[in-house]
C-alpha cells in the first residue's frame, strides 16, 4: 500500500515556500504567474493502513500547531484529514527526488515511523506547488526547471500522483566484466577513456594496454577504474606535482616536481631554518598539514575545492564539499577534533539579467543561494562553527563557480602519525554505499560542459550532516581508546581511493559483498568507486574487532569488516567467491606515465592608469561600498551558526551593532586554555589578470596581515594554497599557474610562515553553444586563495576592527604607492591599466611585528587592514563598525608621498592598517613603530559623518555613516 | 555532588560545552547518549538536573526536536514524568527547548500524566511495538497549544539577542533581570493556536524570558541592530518555564556566554571574566543548596 500525507500551513500561517517561489519567479523574469501555493508530502509504502497513517500523521509528521494534513492512498484519492483541500483551477506540480538520490528526511522518517509501530518498507519527501495555468511554455519551463526543481537530483511528476511504488533496486545477477583492451587501437583507446569516464588520455591508457599485454591477460572494469581512480588529477595531481618546463622574461626552468620544488621547498626551508624552533608537525604528507599549538595539542588545517559539483547541484555539491573536508580531519594522523569552518565562494554576480545564462549553467543567484545554503545546513548539523570566509563575484564563474571548504581540527601529537600493518582489518564506519557520486574524481578532473549537467549527475552528492557527526563521535572515542592503527576518509574515488592508498605500502583484499547498501543491485565495481559519504575505513587489529563494533552499535553508527591488509603488494578485489581484481600495488601508485607540460608566461602589457579629475570622491567610495566584492556578507553570515563548541572570540560581524566586517576570525578551541587561532584569507584574482606573481604576494599579505590584524603573532601563521585555473594544457595558463607557485616559495620564506598543505584544481573552463550553433569557452579568471591559520597567545589581547571612541587617535601604518592596478577603484569607474600592488617583506615584516608588539602592550584599541577600496573603505568601515565619526587629514602623507588624493584614498597597496591609539599611548605607539612608516591621519568623533581632506586642505569626502552603511549593506541585503 | 545528565541524541551537538558550563558552576556533569537511556530509563533516577542541549537531533528532519520529542512522550514517558515528579530541575536550549515543548513537558508537565489520545487499535495490535510488549501510550502531539516553527524571515539565524526575566518564576532566571545572549536557530518562532492559555502561562510566570531591544549607543545617529525579537515570536517569547520555574525551555545559549569573550561586542566594553550566561547553571546547582 502507498500513502501519502500531505501537510500544509495551517490557515493563519504563512505559505513561506510558495512565497519564495513566487518572489524568484519573478526575479527571473517570469512576470505571469500570480499565484503559487505549496506543501509538503511523505509517500509511505508498506502494510500501514490508514488509521495507521492518520495516526502517524497527527502525532508525528505534521505539527498541531503550525500544520495541517490531508491523507490519500496512491495512485487513487480518497482523502481524509484535518486539512483543506487545495485550490481548483490551479496546476499541481509535485517535485520528487530521482530514484537512488539520497533524502535524509525520508529515512529519518521511515526510523521514526517505525518506532511508532507502523509497517513501512520505504518512504520519500515530496514538495508540491499549485500554481496558475496556462503560463507560457518558455515561463512554465523556467518555473519548473530554474525555481522548482533542479534536473541534476530531482523530477517534476504533474497532477494528482499515480506512483504506485517507491521501492528502489533489485537483485542482480553477477557478471565479470573485462575490456579487451589488449587489442585496442590508439582510437579505440581514446574512445573508452571518454565514454567510461576514465579522463585518462592516450599515454596513459597505452601505459595500462602495455601493463596488461605483459601479464598477457585484460583488465576487469573494476581494474581498469580503480587504476583511472588513482591516476586522476583529483587525486594524484599530476599536472602540477609533475614535470614542468618553465619559462618567463628572466627564467627558465625544468621542473621534476614542481609542487614539491615551490611550495613544498619554501617549507623545508623555514623549518631548516627554524631548527630546534620548528613548529610544523607533519606538512604535504597527511590528508591535512599539522603545526603544533600548546603543550602536546596540535592543529591541523586543510581547504578543499567542491567546484564541479557545485556547478551542477550547488546545495548537494557545497554541502558534500563541507562533509568532505571535514572527513580530511578526521582523517588526518589518527582523527582531529574539527572546530571551525571556512568557507570561499566565487560566483557571477547575482544581478545577473537572466537571459545571459547560457544553457546548461545555473543563474548565479540561486548558485550562491544554494551553495550558501548547502555549507549552512552541513556546518551548523555538525556543530561546527562557521567562523570566516569571503566571496568573490566576476562573470568568468558563471558555468564554473568556485566553491573552497576549509576545517580546522585539533590533534594530540601522539595521535599524528598512522600505520597500517598486515594483518589489520579493513573497517568501514558510517553510511552506505550507493550510485551516488559515480566518477566523482575523474568528473572533477575535467572541463564542465552544457552536458556536463546531464552526464554527470550520478557525480552529485547529497550529505547527511547528522551521519557524519555520529562517525566523527565515535571514531574519535575509538581513537582514545586505540582501537585501530590508521584512518583515512572515503572521497574522492570512494573505497577504491581510500584503500588503495591506506594498503599502498601493504597490500589488501577486499570482500566487496560485506559492504552495507542503500539498495539492491549495485555491481561490484559501483560498490568499490561509488562516492557515497559519510564513510571512513580504519585499519583494526583483529583483537580490537569486537569492540569498535559494539562502540559504533552504543551510538547507532554501522561498522563493516569490508576486508584485510595483507603483505602481498597487491590489491585483491573479491565479491562472493569470485575474484574480480588483482592488481600491482607498485603498479597503481607508481606505474603512471610521467606527465611532461610547457609552461611559459608573458609579461601583460602595462598602460598607465588615468586618474578621474574630480574634487570630491564621496559617489566613488559609496560605489566600492556598493560592489558585490566590498558589500556587507550578513546576509550570509547569519544562516551560519559561528558559535557553537563555544570558543568564539573575535566574530564575522564585529562593532555596536555587530555589523562591522571582522578582519579574521578568533577562537578558543580549548576552554579550559586562554590560547587562541585566528583564522582568515586572501584573494584577489584581479590583480592576476596583471600578473600572477604579484597576485600571489598580494594574497599571502592579505591572509597575514589580516590575521595579524585581529592580533596573531606573526612568527607562528601556516599557510594553505588553492590553486583554481583554467585549462593547463594551454602552456600560458600553466605558466600563469608556475610564476605563483614560484612567487609563493619567495613570499612564504620571506614572511616564516610555512605552507603546510594545500589543494589544486585544474580545468576550470565552462564550454557552452549559443542559440546559432556557436560554440563558446569561458575560463574562470586565476584564482589563488591563501589560507592562513596564526594563533594568539591569550585572546584576552584580540583586536576588532570597529572604532572605539571619540577623542582617539588614528594612524596609518604601512607605505601608500601609486597602486591602482587591480584595484576596485578601477573596476567601479572602468578605468583601465596601472600598477598592480607590490609587497616588499623588508618593510612589511617589520611592521607586522611591531603591530603585533604594540597589541601586546595593550596599546591597540582597534585595527582594520586596508584591502578592496584602500583606505578611504577601510576608514567608512571602521567608523560605521563603531558607530562614531573620524576626520582624517591626509596633507601630511601627501606632502611626503607626492601622490594625488584619489590615490591616496583608494590605492590598494599591501601591508597596510588602519589603527586606533587612545591618546594617553600614542607616545608608546609611536616608539613601537618607530622604524615603519606610520602616520597620524586624525581623529575619532562623535559626529556621525566620515570626512577626508586632501594635500592641501582640499575637503575629499564628507559622507554621512548612515549612507555609507546603508550603501555597503544594501547589495547582498536577501530576504 | 549535584549531578547533571547532559542528554543527547544523535545530532545534538551543544552537549559538549553544556557539560562543561555545569562543571565550571560545581556540578558533576555526564554527557548521557539517548539510546542508553532507552535501554536503561532507571539511569536518570541518578541525577538531580536533567539537561536537553541543543543541536540537530535526528537532523531536525520532520521538524525541529519532533523525533526525539516522540522518544520523550513515548518510551521515555514515565521516566521522564517520575523525574520531572520529585524535586528536580530540567533545562532545555535551543533544540532542547523545541524538544522539551513538543514533548509536551513544557510548559506543564502535567500533560505526561494525563491519558493520551487515542491509538489506532491496528497501531496497538499486530504490530513491531505490540509484538516487542510495549504499552506505549501516545499523547501530546494533537492536543498541544503551542509550537517553535519557522522564523519569520524563514531562514535559520545566528545573532545575538536581549532579553528580559520580568515576572518570571524561574529558578534558571534567579537574580537576572536582564541578559544578553546568542541565538542560532531556523525554526524558533513561538506560536499558539489558544490565546486564553498564552494569559494563563503569563499569569503563572511561565514566560520565562522576552526578547527586547537593544540600548541605542553609539554618537547620537540609529544604531541598525537586529530586530529586538529576531524570529517573530509570539508576545516576544524566547523561553517558558513549568508552573513550578523547575523546568525552563528556552531559544537563546546561555552555555555560549561563559566567558567575556563571547560577547560580541566585549572588545569595546573592555569585558574580562567570566560571562553573564554562567549565572544560569550556576542558580541550577545553588538550588539544591
Amino acid at each position: 500500500m502507498l500513502w501519502e500525507v500531505e501537510i500544509a500551513p495551517a490557515p493563519g500561517q504563512t505559505d513561506r515556500e510558495g512565497e519564495r517561489v513566487l518572489a524568484e519567479s519573478r526575479l527571473l523574469g517570469a512576470g505571469t504567474v500570480q499565484q503559487v501555493c505549496s506543501a509538503k508530502s511523505f509517500l509511505i509504502e508498506g502494510t500501514a493502513d490508514r488509521a495507521q497513517v492518520e495516526f502517524a500523521a497527527s502525532e508525528l509528521l505534521a505539527d498541531p500547531v503550525a500544520e495541517r494534513f490531508v491523507i490519500r492512498s496512491l495512485p487513487a484519492a480518497e482523502e481524509t484529514g484535518n486539512g483543506e483541500q487545495r485550490t481548483t483551477g490551479l496546476q499541481l506540480l509535485n517535485v520528487l527526488y530521482k530514484p537512488g538520490v539520497t533524502d535524509n528526511v525520508a529515512s529519518s522518517t521511515q526510523h521514526a515511523l517505525n518506532a511508532l509501530g507502523l509497517n513501512v518498507d520505504a518512504v520519500s519527501t515530496c514538495r508540491k506547488y499549485w500554481l496558475d495555468t496556462g503560463l507560457a511554455g518558455d515561463e512554465q519551463r523556467l518555473i519548473e526547471r530554474r525555481v522548482l526543481s533542479n534536473e541534476a537530483i530531482e523530477r517534476i511528476l504533474p497532477g494528482p500522483l499515480q506512483l504506485e511504488t517507491i521501492a528502489l533496486g533489485s537483485a542482480r545477477e553477477f557478471e565479470l566484466k573485462t575490456w579487451p583492451i589488449r587489442q585496442m587501437s590508439d582510437p579505440e583507446l581514446e574512445q573508452l577513456s571518454t565514454r567510461g569516464q576514465l579522463y585518462l588520455d592516450l599515454t596513459e591508457m597505452q601505459t595500462i594496454q602495455q601493463h596488461f599485454r605483459t601479464l598477457d591477460r585484460d583488465p576487469t572494469d573494476a581494474e581498469l577504474e580503480t587504476i583511472a581512480q588513482t591516476w586522476s588529477e583529483h587525486c594524484s595531481h599530476k599536472t602540477l606535482a609533475g614535470r614542468i618546463h618553465y619559462q618567463d622574461d628572466q627564467r627558465d626552468i625544468r621542473f621534476e616536481n614542481m609542487l614539491r620544488e615551490t611550495i613544498f621547498a619554501a617549507t623545508q626551508t623555514i623549518r631548516q631554518l627554524a631548527g630546534d624552533e620548528d613548529w610544523c608537525v607533519s606538512v604535504f604528507k597527511d590528508n591535512a598539514g599539522i603545526v603544533t599549538f600548546e603543550g602536546d595539542e596540535c592543529v591541523c588545517f586543510k581547504v578543499e575545492t567542491h567546484n564541479h559539483p557545485s556547478a551542477i547541484e550547488p546545495y548537494g555539491g557545497a554541502n558534500t564539499g563541507i562533509g568532505g573536508v571535514i572527513r580530511d580531519s578526521l582523517g588526518t594522523g589518527l582523527g582531529a577534533r574539527p572546530v571551525c569552518n571556512t568557507d570561499i565562494f566565487c560566483f557571477a554576480p547575482p544581478d545577473m539579467p537572466p537571459e545571459r545564462v547560457p544553457e546548461g549553467a545555473l543563474h548565479p543567484r540561486a548558485v550562491a543561494a544554494g551553495v550558501v545554503a548547502g555549507v549552512r545546513d552541513y556546518g551548523n548539523r555538525m556543530g561546527i562553527p562557521t567562523v570566516n570566509g569571503s566571496v568573490f563575484f566576476d562573470e568568468r564563474y558563471l558555468g564554473n563557480p568556485l566553491v573552497y571548504c576549509g576545517n580546522v581540527a585539533m590533534i594530540p601529537r601522539r595521535y599524528c602519525e598512522k600505520k597500517v600493518n598486515p594483518g589489520d582489518l579493513i573497517v568501514s564506519l558510517g553510511g552506505r554505499t550507493g550510485r551516488d557520486g559515480i566518477h566523482g574524481a575523474t568528473f572533477s578532473s575535467t572541463g564542465l560542459t552544457q552536458e556536463s549537467e546531464m552526464l554527470s549527475g550520478g557525480a552529485v552528492q547529497i550529505g547527511n550532516a547528522i551521519t557524519e557527526k555520529m562517525v566523527a563521535d565515535v571514531l574519535l572515542e575509538a581513537r582514545d581508546r586505540g582501537l585501530y592503527t590508521a584512518v583515512t576518509d572515503c572521497g574522492a574515488g570512494g573505497f577504491s581511493s581510500a584503500v588503495g592508498e591506506m594498503g599502498e605500502d601493504t597490500g589488501a583484499e577486499v570482500w566487496l559483498e560485506r559492504a552495507p547498501l542503500k539498495y539492491a543491485g549495485l555491481s561490484y565495481t559501483e560498490i568499490w568507486i561509488s562516492e557515497a559519504q559519510e564513510r571512513m575505513v580504519v585499519s583494526v587489529p583483529p583483537e580490537h574487532e569486537a569492540e569498535i563494533i559494539a562502540l559504533c552499535a552504543e551510538e547507532g553508527v554501522e561498522a563493516t569488516v569490508l576486508g584485510r591488509f595483507t603483505d602481498t603488494g597487491r590489491l585483491v578485489l573479491k565479491y562472493h567467491e569470485h575474484q574480480v581484481a588483482d592488481l600491482s600495488m607498485d603498479f597503481l601508485h607508481n606505474g603512471r606515465p610521467p606527465v611532461v607540460r610547457t609552461a611559459t608566461y608573458t609579461p601583460a602589457k602595462t598602460s598607465r592608469l588615468m586618474l578621474p579629475a574630480k574634487n570630491r570622491f564621496d559617489q566613488e567610495l559609496l560605489q566600492i561600498l556598493g560592489s558585490w566584492n566590498v558589500c556587507s556578507r550578513e546576509w550570509i553570515i547569519r544562516q551560519y551558526d559561528h558559535e557553537v563548541q563555544a570558543g568564539s572570540v573575535v566574530k564575522p560581524l564585529v562593532g555596536v551593532g555587530h555589523d562591522g566586517p571582522s578582519d579574521a576570525a578568533v577562537i578558543r578551541p580549548d576552554l579550559t586554555s586562554d590560547r587562541g587561532l585566528v583564522i582568515s584569507n586572501g584573494m584577489n584574482p584581479l590583480y592576476g589578470e596583471i600578473d600572477t606573481w604579484w597576485m600571489a604576494a598580494s594574497a599571502i599579505d592579505e591572509a597575514i596581515r589580516n590575521c595579524v590584524a585581529t592580533g596573531a603573532d606573526p612568527s607562528r601563521i601556516a599557510l594553505l594554497d588553492n590553486f583554481c585555473w583554467g585549462r593547463t594544457s594551454n602552456p600560458e595558463v600553466l605558466g600563469s599557474l608556475v610564476r605563483a607557485a614560484i612567487a609563493c616559495q619567495e613570499f612564504a620564506v620571506a614572511f616564516n610562515s610555512p605552507f603546510i598543505s594545500g589543494k589544486d584544481s585544474l580545468n576550470n573552463e565552462f564550454d557552452w553553444k549559443d542559440d546559432s550553433g556557436n560554440v563558446h569557452s569561458q575560463a574562470i579568471p586565476s584564482t589563488l586563495l591563501i589560507s592562513a591559520l596564526g594563533q594568539i597567545e591569550d585572546v584576552g589581547l584580540a583586536v576588532t576592527m570597529d572604532l572605539k571612541a571619540s577623542g582617539n587617535q588614528v594612524y596609518l601604518l604601512g607605505a601608500t604607492k601609486d597602486e591602482l592596478g587591480g584595484s576596485h577603484l578601477a573596476l567601479v569607474c572602468g578605468l583601465q591599466g596601472g600598477e598592480v600592488p607590490r609587497v616588499n617583506p623588508d618593510v612589511a615584516v617589520p611592521l607586522f611585528h611591531g603591530l603585533h608588539a604594540a597589541m601586546r602592550q595593550q596599546l591597540v584599541r582597534s585595527c582594520h587592514d586596508l584591502s578592496e577600496g584602500g583606505l578611504a573603505v577601510a576608514a567608512a568601515e571602521m567608523a560605521f563598525a563603531g558607530g562614531l565619526g573620524l576626520e582624517l587629514d591626509l596633507s601630511a602623507l601627501a606632502a611626503e608621498t607626492e601622490l594625488a588624493d584619489v590615490v591616496l584614498l583608494f590605492s590598494e597597496s599591501n601591508s597596510r592598517f588602519l589603527v586606533e591609539v587612545e591618546p594617553q599611548h600614542c607616545e608608546a605607539f609611536e616608539a613601537a613603530l618607530e622604524a615603519v612608516p606610520l602616520f597620524r591621519l586624525g581623529t575619532v568623533t562623535d559626529d556621525p559623518t566620515l570626512r577626508i581632506t586632501g594635500g592641501n586642505g582640499t575637503l575629499r569626502i564628507d559622507s554621512a555613516l548612515a549612507a555609507l552603511r546603508e550603501a555597503w549593506k544594501a547589495p547582498l541585503n536577501w530576504s | 555532588m549535584i549531578r547533571a545528565c547532559v542528554l543527547r541524541a544523535p545530532g545534538t551537538n551543544c552537549d559538549v560545552e553544556t557539560a562543561y558550563a555545569f562543571e565550571a558552576a560545581g556540578a558533576s556533569a555526564e554527557r548521557v547518549h539517548l539510546f542508553r537511556l532507552l535501554e536503561s530509563p532507571e539511569l536518570l533516577r541518578d541525577y538531580q538536573i536533567l539537561c536537553v542541549p541543543g543541536g540537530f537531533s535526528y537532523g531536525d528532519d520532520i521538524g525541529a526536536g519532533v523525533i526525539f520529542s516522540r522518544q520523550l512522550r513515548g518510551q521515555l514517558r514515565e521516566t521522564i514524568g517520575e523525574f520531572l515528579t520529585g524535586d528536580r530541575l530540567a533545562l532545555g536550549i535551543c533544540n532542547g527547548f523545541q524538544v522539551l515543548l513538543k514533548a509536551g513537558v513544557l510548559p506543564d508537565a502535567g500533560v505526561l500524566q494525563e491519558a493520551g489520545s487515542q491509538v489506532p487499535a491496528s497501531v496497538m495490535a499486530g504490530t513491531e511495538a505490540a509484538a516487542e510488549g510495549s504499552t506505549e501510550p501516545a499523547s501530546g502531539g494533537s492536543s498541544r497549544q503551542a509550537t517553535l516553527t519557522w522564523n519569520e524571515n524563514g531562514r535559520y539565524t545566528a545573532s545575538w539577542v536581549r532579553l528580559t526575566t520580568a515576572g518570571s518564576n524561574s529558578v534558571f532566571l534567579r537574580g537576572i533581570d536582564e541578559i544578553e545572549l546568542p541565538i542560532a536557530h531556523a525554526e524558533g518562532r513561538f506560536v499558539s493556536n489558544d490565546p486564553q492559555a498564552v494569559a494563563r502561562w503569563k499569569e503563572a510566570g511561565q514566560l520565562a524570558c522576552r526578547y527586547i531591544p537593544w540600548q541605542q549607543q553609539g554618537a547620537g545617529q540609529e544604531i541598525l541592530h537586529p530586530t529586538a525579537n529576531p524570529n517573530g515570536s509570539l508576545e516576544d517569547i524566547a523561553g517558558l518555564s513549568d508552573p513550578t520555574g523547575r523546568v525552563l525551555g528556552l531559544m537563546p545559549h546561555p552555555e555560549r556566554f561563559l566567558f567575556a569573550t563571547q560577547h560580541p561586542e566585549w572588545t569595546r566594553r573592555r569585558l574580562s571574566g567570566e560571562g553573564a550566561g554562567m549565572q544560569l547553571f550556576r542558580n541550577a546547582v545553588e538550588y539544591f543548596g
